[in-house]
């Protein structure tokens, strides 16, 4: 089992250099260059001279795999560099960002979990009733709202027309959770309704739920006992991939509620090329991808004695 | 039991009638967009700016004094040709990819599919603001950033179809009958596994007329002044205390036209799929 997690903490390495190559060698063919944005960022306009001088400054003259062998040694020895924009080290700026985004996806997976396994169960239970009949149509809504558009409705209702919230929040705090936690939440829930109830409504129709309704067992044990434990393991596989897609920072929720998390740093050093911090955030997603997976196939195992995993047995 | 099979049959059939008419609806809003808008959408008054809504401007106007209306009947186009296109892209090269992986085998195969591991497990979005942000704004850049990330899907789909067809007793007598691997491919797989396919990339335009929108609601993707919900939305959002409209009328557009586009695709899997078709006939 040990040796099983080692082997695939390992293949995070092959991973990482190669999602940082693929990713230096973009931003380098990538049309715009870093120091001009830089320049055009601050407001002014510099001779060539001055962004030649601050191009060597940041070596970014020198050959291409010279440049990316001497960030991977700084990172090597735990420097990831200093940002172009702030001039603060990348590491530590990025670090500081995280708790917000951890804070965001926790309270919004959770509210997604409350909202969508009831839902999706009683849908599932009283299969084409009214009940469910509602509970599909919102779902449907929910699945066709682009989250952009929930954040500026919540917005418009909550802070605009019932001035219980400030619009823009001003950073941590119940308050500025709460609006990103709940665009994210209908989404998300819009989806996870629908799966749950298809996966309840597969599993009510095995053998084994006749089986026991024949044998006399209640109807709730049967739903609680069985189907739901049965069900768990789709769900929980979507819930990782959630999971792992929020921990990379949600970029337009993020932006839009001026929510200081790692989505909207990465949005920020994207349009203003500033290389060491998105190469920062694409190892911190390569990461997020390795332990995500290596959870999901974890707890696939607890859940399920029958699935082996690859390395053992 | 003979008669209960058929009624859901003709309920899909009759949602499918009304899909096909909605669609053509948005479609043919998109193709005559330039003569159905009331003002020109890009024609700046100043003395107009951020007017609400009116019987002259129905949806209000925005900060250049451009008709909000006329704008979004514009975006229609842009959105809907874009996010069309996109999934044509991916749905074709896709699959043919996936089917070639599914009929060679292989190296060719192992390698396309941990390719496409990688790409699945990756948060799509993130990944195509980064591609986006690189190779700069623009809608082409944002159609090509999207779909280097979303081809797996159609891949990994291909790839299982094929594999489940290969080894039917047809396609075994086409290799016997001396057909070359390409004929094989076009006559007697492809039209075998086109239906999930289609299902799926059905699916996908809602998907992807909402990460589009997305994309240009970061900038990312159409620049000014085109018209274009998502960028519309982008630039409504600091007026959104004082005027609403400039942000709810691109906002239901695409909200409306993603709701069409999905319900398309639900009729259309329920349709094509005849064993969903018996779960909800029971």
């Amino acid at each position: 089992m040990r040796r099983y997690i080692l082997h695939r903490l390992v293949q995070l390495i092959p991973i990482l250099l190669g999602i940082t190559l693929l990713t230096f060698a973009m931003m380098r063919l990538a049309s715009g260059d870093a120091v001009e944005a830089m320049y055009e960022n601050l407001g002014t306009s510099v001779s060539q001279d001055i962004i030649d001088a601050k191009r060597a400054e940041l070596g970014l003259d020198k050959p291409f795999f010279v440049q990316y062998f001497t960030w991977l040694w700084g990172v090597v020895r735990g420097d990831m560099g200093t940002s172009y924009i702030s001039g603060q080290r990348v590491f530590e700026t990025f670090v500081s960002k995280l708790p917000n985004t951890i804070l965001l996806t926790v309270s919004s997976i959770l509210l997604t979990v409350a909202v969508s396994i009831p839902l999706g169960v009683l849908s599932a239970v009283r299969h084409n009733r009214a009940a469910d009949y509602v509970i599909r149509f919102l779902s449907f809504i929910g699945n066709s709202l682009p989250n952009f558009f929930v954040s500026l409705l919540l917005l418009l209702v909550f802070a605009v027309k019932l001035e219980w919230l400030p619009v823009i929040s001003t950073g941590g705090g119940l308050t500025g959770l709460l609006l990103p936690t709940l665009t994210l939440t209908i989404a998300m829930a819009a989806k996870y309704t629908r799966q749950v109830r298809s996966t309840v409504l597969e599993e009510l129709g095995k053998e084994y739920v006749a089986g026991a309704r024949a044998r006399g067992v209640r109807e709730s044990v049967i739903l609680y006992a069985s189907v739901l434990k049965a069900s768990m393991l789709t769900i929980l596989t979507l819930l990782a991939l959630s999971i792992g897609s929020l921990l990379g920072g949600t970029a337009i929720v993020e932006s839009i509620f001026l929510f200081d998390g790692v989505g909207k740093l990465a949005v920020d050093a994207i349009t203003m090329r500033d290389y060491p911090m998105i190469q920062a955030y694409v190892m911190w997603m390569a990461i997020i991808y390795v332990l995500v997976n290596l959870c999901t196939d974890l707890l696939y195992r607890r859940l399920d004695p029958r699935v082996r995993l690859g390395e053992e047995g | 039991m003979e008669q209960k099979r058929r009624r859901p049959l003709r309920g899909v059939t009759l949602r499918l009638a009304l899909c096909a008419l909605l669609t053509g609806l948005i479609l043919l809003v998109a193709v005559f967009a330039p003569l159905l808008t009331p003002y020109d959408p890009y024609a700046q008054d100043m003395s107009a700016a951020l007017q609400a809504p009116s019987a002259a401007h129905l949806l209000g106007t925005d900060t250049y004094g451009r008709d909000v209306l006329s704008r979004v009947i514009m975006g229609a186009r842009t959105s809907v040709f874009s996010s069309l296109a996109l999934v044509a892209i991916i749905c074709v090269g896709g699959s043919f990819l996936g089917v070639l992986c599914g009929w060679l085998g292989g190296k060719v195969d192992t390698v396309v599919m941990r390719l496409s591991d990688l790409f699945l497990a990756f948060p799509g979005m993130v990944f195509a603001i980064a591609v986006a942000g690189l190779i700069g704004g623009g809608m082409v850049n944002a159609v090509i950033a999207l779909a280097a990330i979303s081809w797996p899907k159609y891949t990994r789909l291909a790839r299982g179809q094929t594999l489940a067809v290969k080894s039917a007793p047809y396609i075994t007598a086409a290799v016997m009958a001396n057909n070359t691997p390409l004929q094989i491919i076009f006559r007697h797989i492809l039209p075998n596994i086109a239906g999930p396919l289609l299902v799926t990339a059905a699916l996908d335009i809602g998907t992807m007329m909402m990460e589009l929108a997305g994309l240009s609601f970061l900038n990312l993707g159409a620049q000014p002044p085109t018209a274009e919900w998502g960028s519309m939305m982008s630039k409504g959002r600091s007026m959104i205390q004082t005027s609403p409209w400039v942000v709810l009328g691109p906002g239901f557009a695409i909200f409306l036209t993603v709701l069409v586009f999905n319900f398309l695709g639900d009729t259309l899997r329920d349709y094509l799929d005849p064993k969903r078709r018996g779960v909800r006939s029971e």
